[in-house]
């Protein structure tokens, strides 16, 4: 060890910054297990639709699709904001993760949109078990997606307030892993809720 | 406008029972007598710097003892004497306007629903994660957590629940009346409409996300931050403990946190996911939260096991007995201890095969569990064995968990659990467990880490007397339930007919239960005692048990960096091999990073408190500016980069000398001591009635 060529002081926090990303990871596990339980409701739940079309007459298979491209590319370019950040450059590192916020936000939209037309035909939430676990599941998705942008538009700013150093590009890290994550956990989604309705 | 500022709230919610009026007055009281108390001798400062915002481990531990121990007594422990009692007196007696004994069967439903959430969530889990935040760190050689602020943050969720379990005192006057896990759809707005079930979800909910974000830091604590050497197989056994029970908690508690936020929506959102109507399914409820509330007694277990392996092993002077079998048998319970939570509810209706299924691996589970108990009784077996008060509680354990697992082992046959499902002699099982295990598991660890916690040993003589009456009262206040559940007598039973002949039992568990409190005062006077006789009793050594793993190798009370230098490990009886050897590591100093204290856990658990309210009153507000102050805390918190300070080589080595001059004067006041007698009871309460006289004397002395 006292070969190194890190000072005691680096090597503290490399040590500090990989116990954070193992800790992170299992943080994600644990997410996951959470949405382990809203998939295990829909799976018991999804035929219970007394008072509203079944998952195949309601959902559109286009729109969903159009979602999960444009969550797709944007973890497409979270990962090329991410090699730009491990390279140091800012601005190229602002511009792509910009994208990604607006691919994020255009999923969201896409998402409410789909919500608010639901419930404008009268299929709220409270209609039966099956819009209940559909409207939890793929709502706590969003809600997931919407604290990922809050993040990263926090940590936007202070990469511009303070410059892309070390501490801020770790902070991006985690966010990214946050980002395809939440990625993989749509895959599910459109998998299960959407595809599913069909078979 | 008044559904927006107050929502729910009204004259009537505020308090105007006896117990609510009792409750509400007694936390008044105390919080007055507190403030007065800090305000007189000038220690709001000292309180919020030294404590309240401190990141050090061992200070967080020491406030989960006192939070554990309160509601112990203050909530938990009232708690179960108020429902012998009221089982006493059911057949013969009505006043306080109850139809049988004293308590309205609403209110016996809220008491023992209560009951099982504190001392389940705010006792037994308190007094774990206690243990582990103090213990863990040392036991690995490590200076601090993987992230100090995480866990100052789990230990105020864990408050801001425990604040909230008690807020009905206050608002709103009733708690769930729904038992222990509020099964729905019994706890649905259909059939329970007050706040009680939102005051459980909310208190459930923000603790367990403490408990969620502690395991986390837990795991990244124990597999990356250990001494050099220790690899896992040198690793402590209470560590080993504590890392299963951590690792099961991350797969468990998410099941919860999601459970309850759908438990909420049903109230709260009107959505249907275990309601009767809407195509809602009241059975999925059931599994889920079973899915969590089996696991989380062995969370609970594991550790507790951790501490007899090191008790078993310390008292009887030998490494343990197959260090490796022991490993596998905490593994063996924890990955099967995932699988058996339906026997929870064999008669609801599963298939044969189901039930067979979960029978079967409940009874597998007992396979390592008995591997376990042959470690430790190997490890005794040509042991040099002292019979010091944790050595005690280890056999105490043993007996009662056996009496309590056998139990339990009946109740694993499907067609048995037919008859004796909701009976008391379930209660009597898993109390046996429960008390046995955990709660001896957690007196065995602080009568045994008290050294380490304090700088001076606990009162032996007291000790003994304390555990005994626990003994006794246990036997006294449990077996009688075993036979009363085989007599037909279902769990929580406000009255019953006196021709049934069951009431003498019921007396006898009574008395039962005042000879545990009399234990629990005991156990308080022994900690009183010993603050007393503190000289006699000093640790000077740092080592007081002849110990065997690495928290006996630095010094009583420990440095906020626990280790001047980090031990090299080379077995996993660490310290008893430098012993050994003499090795002991020459004292080389380095700088050390300190992390700074930070408030920002309590602020952002009292926005989390202030959220949980509105949503338990539907306060509009208060989740708004709730959500908020927590994402802004958190924000400012995660982007602040400053939060270690560097302790020099040169401060430490004042620090350590400073250490050694106060531990000389310290060895001069321990021999000079070391003449007077230890207390017994009758010393103990002839110098409280002296100290408390002492001001009557004095006067009187002066007049003369």
């Amino acid at each position: 060890m006292s070969e190194s060529p890190l000072s005691h002081h680096e090597q503290h926090e490399a040590a500090a910054n990989e116990r954070v990303h193992f800790g992170f990871w299992i943080y994600l596990m644990t997410d996951l297990l959470m949405f382990a339980v809203l998939f295990a409701c829909y799976a018991v739940l999804h035929n219970n639709n007394v008072g509203s079309p079944s998952a195949k007459e309601l959902f559109t298979l286009p729109l969903a699709l159009k979602e999960t491209l444009l969550l797709l590319t944007s973890s497409f370019t979270c990962g090329i904001a991410m090699v730009t950040a491990r390279r140091g450059r800012q601005t190229a590192t602002l511009v792509w993760f910009l994208v990604t916020f607006i691919l994020g936000l255009m999923f969201l939209a896409l998402e409410l949109s789909e919500f608010h037309e639901f419930i404008h035909e009268g299929y709220t939430l409270q209609t039966n078990g099956f819009l209940s676990s559909f409207f939890i599941l793929v709502g706590t998705h969003g809600l997931h997606i919407t604290s990922g942008l809050l993040w990263m538009a926090t940590t936007l700013f202070y990469v511009m307030k303070r410059g892309l150093n070390p501490p801020l590009v770790r902070k991006l890290g985690l966010l990214s892993l946050f980002w395809h994550f939440l990625d993989i956990v749509w895959i599910f989604i459109f998998t299960i809720v959407y595809l599913g309705a069909y078979v | 406008m008044k559904e927006f500022l107050l929502g729910k709230l009204d004259w009537n919610s505020l308090p105007h029972e006896w117990f609510t009026i009792g409750g509400a007055g007694f936390f008044l009281t105390l919080f007055l007598f507190l403030a007065i108390l800090l305000t007189r001798t000038q220690r709001w400062k000292w309180l919020w710097n030294e404590w309240l915002t401190s990141v050090d481990p061992k200070k967080i531990g020491i406030m989960y003892f006192i939070a554990s121990g309160f509601m112990l007594v203050s909530r938990g422990g009232l708690e179960a004497l108020m429902m012998w009692l009221q089982q006493a007196l059911a057949p013969s007696v009505h006043v306080l306007g109850a139809q049988h004994g004293y308590l309205s069967p609403d209110h016996y439903q809220q008491i023992f629903t209560a009951h099982g959430n504190i001392m389940v969530f705010f006792v037994a889990m308190g007094f774990v994660f206690g243990l582990i935040n103090y213990i863990v760190p040392l036991q690995i050689g490590a200076r601090d957590l993987a992230s100090p602020f995480l866990n100052t943050l789990g230990f105020w969720l864990f408050i801001a629940g425990i604040v909230m379990v008690n807020m009905f005192f206050f608002f709103g006057g009733e708690y769930a009346a729904t038992g222990w896990l509020a099964i729905q759809p019994l706890s649905g707005k259909v059939f329970s409409p007050g706040v009680g079930v939102d005051y459980w979800i909310w208190s459930l909910q923000i603790s367990g996300i403490g408990t969620t974000l502690g395991a986390i830091n837990f795991i990244m604590t124990i597999l990356k931050m250990r001494a050099p050497g220790m690899t896992l197989r040198n690793m402590p056994l209470f560590t080993w403990g504590s890392l299963f029970s951590m690792l099961m908690a991350v797969t468990v508690f998410p099941l919860l946190t999601a459970t309850l936020f759908l438990s909420f929506f049903d109230r709260s959102l009107g959505t249907h996911f275990f309601t009767m109507t809407g195509g809602g399914d009241p059975m999925m409820y059931t599994n889920l939260i079973w899915m969590w509330g089996h696991p989380e007694v062995y969370i609970l277990m594991l550790p507790a096991f951790g501490v007899f392996s090191e008790v078993v092993a310390t008292f009887s002077r030998k490494p343990i007995a197959s260090y490796t079998s022991n490993v596998l048998g905490m593994a063996g319970v924890s990955i099967m201890a995932l699988s058996v939570w339906l026997h929870h509810f064999f008669t609801m209706g599963a298939s044969t095969d189901v039930n067979t299924f979960f029978g079967l691996m409940t009874l597998i589970v007992a396979i390592p569990t008995a591997v376990l108990f042959f470690t430790w009784i190997a490890t005794m077996r040509h042991g040099m064995i002292r019979f010091d008060t944790p050595m005690l509680w280890f056999l105490g354990f043993v007996t009662v968990f056996t009496i309590g697992g056998l139990a339990g082992l009946i109740l694993a046959f499907p067609p048995a659990d037919f008859q004796l499902h909701n009976s008391l002699f379930l209660v009597a099982h898993f109390h046996a467990n429960v008390i046995g295990g955990v709660l001896f598991g957690i007196f065995a660890g602080i009568n045994y880490w008290f050294p380490k916690f304090a700088g001076f040993r606990l009162n032996e003589r007291i000790g003994r007397k304390a555990f005994w009456c626990w003994i006794v009262g246990f036997c006294m206040s449990f077996m009688p339930m075993f036979a009363l559940g085989l007599m037909g007598a279902t769990r929580r039973l406000d009255h019953y007919d006196a021709s049934t002949g069951w009431q003498p039992f019921f007396i006898i568990m009574l008395c039962g239960g005042i000879i545990i409190s009399i234990g629990t005062a005991l156990q308080i006077a022994q900690i009183i005692a010993s603050v007393i006789q503190r000289h006699r009793l000093y640790d000077i050594t740092g080592d007081p048990w002849d110990g065997r793993s690495l928290e006996w190798a630095t010094a009583s009370p420990p440095a906020s960096y626990n280790f001047t230098t980090i031990p090299t490990v080379h077995s996993f009886d660490a310290f008893w091999e430098t012993k050994k050897r003499h090795a002991h590591p020459k004292p080389a100093y380095e700088d050390i990073m300190i992390p700074k204290n930070t408030a920002a856990g309590i602020y952002i658990s009292a926005f989390a408190f202030l959220a949980g309210f509105g949503f338990v009153w539907h306060i509009i507000w208060m989740p708004i500016v709730g959500i908020i102050g927590v994402l802004f805390v958190f924000i400012r918190r995660g982007f602040d980069d400053e939060s270690e300070y560097v302790l020099t080589a040169e401060e430490v080595r004042k620090a350590e000398e400073l250490r050694a001059k106060e531990n000389e004067k310290r060895r001069a006041l321990y021999s000079a001591a070391q003449h007077e007698e230890e207390m017994g009871v009758i010393d103990f309460v002839r110098y409280v009635i002296k100290w408390a006289l002492g001001p009557v004397f004095a006067k009187r002395s002066k007049r003369a």
